[in-house]
């Protein structure tokens, strides 16, 4: 079991004030998740917990150790990031990919080994890919190298999961499945941390919640009390009309006037530059 | 325990799934086979043919002087210089595509093999002995990675156009060097101007130092295969994976440099041996780099053999420098790539 922690942790964005320093104890059963406006700096968030970027203030722990200290194989061994933005990488198939999630466990001359490719497999039947083992990756659509990325994650067994908007791309079908798979983890003792752009899925499925806002300040708590009408039109700047749904609420945007939802107090993008 | 539960047994699956992984030991060998024939008939090919059943007996002692002096002292230095110069462009070439994840890459098209040849040529003209010369070739090639690939990143990540702009243009300047330096120095010091445009293994020397490099390339670089794999899919998701992104990316230039610089001080600047092998192989055996890359080290050995047989031969008793055979060869594997990649 391990705990992801921020202490008085500032994500380094230029241009941008320190806002409010983050004290975050992604515990394990944990599922938290992020949500903020476009450029609210979620990416980079989880980015500087996944120690792929350095804090402008504060620190990151890794079951109380910093994660600077520690070798990116020791992370690997612990923490999966699902990345928004896959970079196009070289030719390589279904299975290739899902298998390099084995790479922090093999030595440097060893090859994989039969379960490793077993879980690899499994991981991929997970995702319902089963069927696309020797597909070339640039073959798949939007939401199909989605699941990939989500089984690559999950062949590499870890006990932290961090993921940008997992459900990207997504049919409804596979945003449910990939939702329940994180839940699960979470379940069996993961702390999961997600970006998400749909509020709907993080009331449905996350226990915890992280407001952030463009100008760097931010609120956390539990769900409930962090997903109310007022908190997320400030957030988004965007008026809402809020139900309940099959026992969870449920935000849609009111798209009845416009110019009243830009004039909600205090919301959206100040777009004012803050002095750093 | 599940072993007979399961309709599918693990290592069973694991031959058939794994593509490249269960073969590279096979295709190494049928490589390696290939390799020595190519050089058996470099051995066998020329001015003069000596029929492959008559090599063995050379080293006899009843052999023809005139067939050994020509097979020993001429033609078995010159096909394994061409061996190991093609093994290293090749290798070199790959690592470069994995680095850059594309294709394209090629220490010739980049500009790498120029800033070795004014490199060695600037030792040269200075008077400088063997090792000095190298050194300096390393450095050319250096600065010419460093030049390519800091230019081409900006502020972006590496987009084809940018980074193949960056490095033709480079390369051209290298070339204008390479001619100016020709120009100024002493010609009957230095060999001619086509070794340095366009390499030709005529004026290749002993072919040790490339061998030696290539075997140290292939060792060296053993270790690193998986996690070359994993760099190739991009440097946010290797750190993810637990890969050490920058000394593993440091590595790579550095090899990559050093192996371009050998080979340009064994026969000049060869073209696009780097960019035809690792294409042509990815196309057989898919991308593992564990494979890739010793079969980089003998496909591409093969490959400068045979283009050498080719330059020798093709207009005897003309000798063609071989860096025309490979531009044959490389332009259009080139362009294709090129088409393709939009």
């Amino acid at each position: 079991m391990s705990t992801l922690r921020a202490r008085h942790l500032v994500i380094d964005i230029p241009d941008r004030g320190d806002g409010t320093p983050l004290d975050l104890d992604i515990a394990p059963g944990e599922v938290w998740g992020v949500l903020g406006p476009n450029g609210a700096g979620k990416t980079t968030l989880l980015h500087t917990l996944a120690g792929l970027r350095p804090p402008r203030r504060g620190e990151v722990l890794l079951d109380d150790r910093p994660l600077s200290g520690l070798r990116r194989r020791t992370i690997a061994r612990q923490i999966a990031v699902v990345f928004q933005e896959r970079q196009d990488g070289f030719p390589a198939t279904v299975l290739e990919t899902a298998l390099i999630g084995r790479h922090p466990f093999l030595s440097a001359l060893q090859m994989e080994t039969a379960e490793d490719v077993d879980l690899a497999r499994r991981s991929l039947a997970e995702m319902e890919l089963e069927g696309y083992e020797a597909r070339a990756v640039s073959t798949l659509s939007g939401g199909e190298r989605q699941r990939l990325a989500v089984a690559t994650a999950l062949a590499q067994q870890p006990r932290i999961w961090l993921a940008d908007e997992p459900s990207n791309h997504l049919d409804l079908r596979h945003q449910v499945a990939v939702m329940r798979l994180l839940r699960d983890q979470a379940v069996r003792g993961c702390s999961v941390f997600l970006c998400l752009h749909d509020i709907n899925l993080a009331a449905r499925w996350c226990d915890r919640i992280l407001l952030l806002y463009p100008d760097g300040a931010a609120c956390w708590g539990d769900t409930g009390r962090m997903l109310v009408p007022s908190a997320l039109e400030q957030l988004y700047g965007q008026k809402l009309i809020a139900t309940q749904l099959d026992g969870a609420p449920v935000f849609v945007p009111s798209v009845a006037d416009t110019r009243a939802a830009a004039a909600v107090p205090g919301a959206g993008n100040p777009s004012q530059p803050h002095d750093g | 325990m599940a072993g007979a539960e399961q309709p599918l047994s693990a290592g069973a699956a694991a031959q058939v799934a794994v593509p490249g992984l269960a073969r590279v030991w096979p295709s190494l060998l049928v490589l390696s086979v290939l390799s020595v024939l190519t050089l058996l008939l470099a051995l066998s090919i020329g001015s003069v043919h000596v029929p492959l059943s008559g090599l063995l007996a050379l080293f006899g002692s009843n052999a023809d002087p005139l067939h050994q002096t020509l097979v020993i002292e001429l033609r078995l230095p010159r096909a394994l210089a061409a061996f190991g110069t093609g093994g290293l462009l090749a290798v070199a070439g790959a690592l470069m595509q994995v680095l850059l994840r594309n294709p394209l890459a090629d220490p010739y098209v980049l500009g790498l093999s120029g800033g070795a040849a004014v490199g060695a040529l600037g030792a040269m003209l200075l008077g400088l002995g063997a090792l000095a010369v190298s050194g300096s070739a390393f450095v050319g090639a250096l600065v010419s990675t460093v030049l390519v690939f800091g230019l081409a990143h900006g502020t972006g990540s590496w987009t084809p156009t940018r980074l193949l702009l960056t490095g033709v243009v480079v390369a051209a300047g290298w070339g204008a060097v390479i001619t100016f330096m020709l120009v100024i120095g002493p010609t009957e010091r230095l060999p001619g101007m086509l070794y340095w445009l366009m390499g030709d293994l005529a004026y290749a020397r002993s072919p040790w130092p490339a061998l030696s490099m290539l075997a140290l390339a292939c060792l060296v670089l053993a270790p690193l295969g998986r996690s070359l794999n994993v760099l190739a899919r991009g440097p946010l998701q290797a750190a993810t994976l637990g890969v050490a992104v920058r000394p593993l990316e440091w590595t790579v230039f550095l090899a990559a440099s050093l192996l371009t610089s050998v080979a340009v001080i064994t026969a000049g600047t060869i073209g696009f041996v780097g960019l035809v092998v690792p294409h042509m192989l990815r196309l057989v055996f898919g991308a593992d780099q564990r494979l890739i890359l010793p079969a980089s080290a003998l496909a591409g050995g093969s490959l400068l053999v045979l283009a050498d047989i080719g330059a020798r031969t093709l207009m005897a008793p003309e000798q063609l420098p071989v860096g025309v055979i490979t531009a044959l060869l490389g332009v259009p594997t080139f362009l294709y790539l090129l088409y393709r990649s939009r």
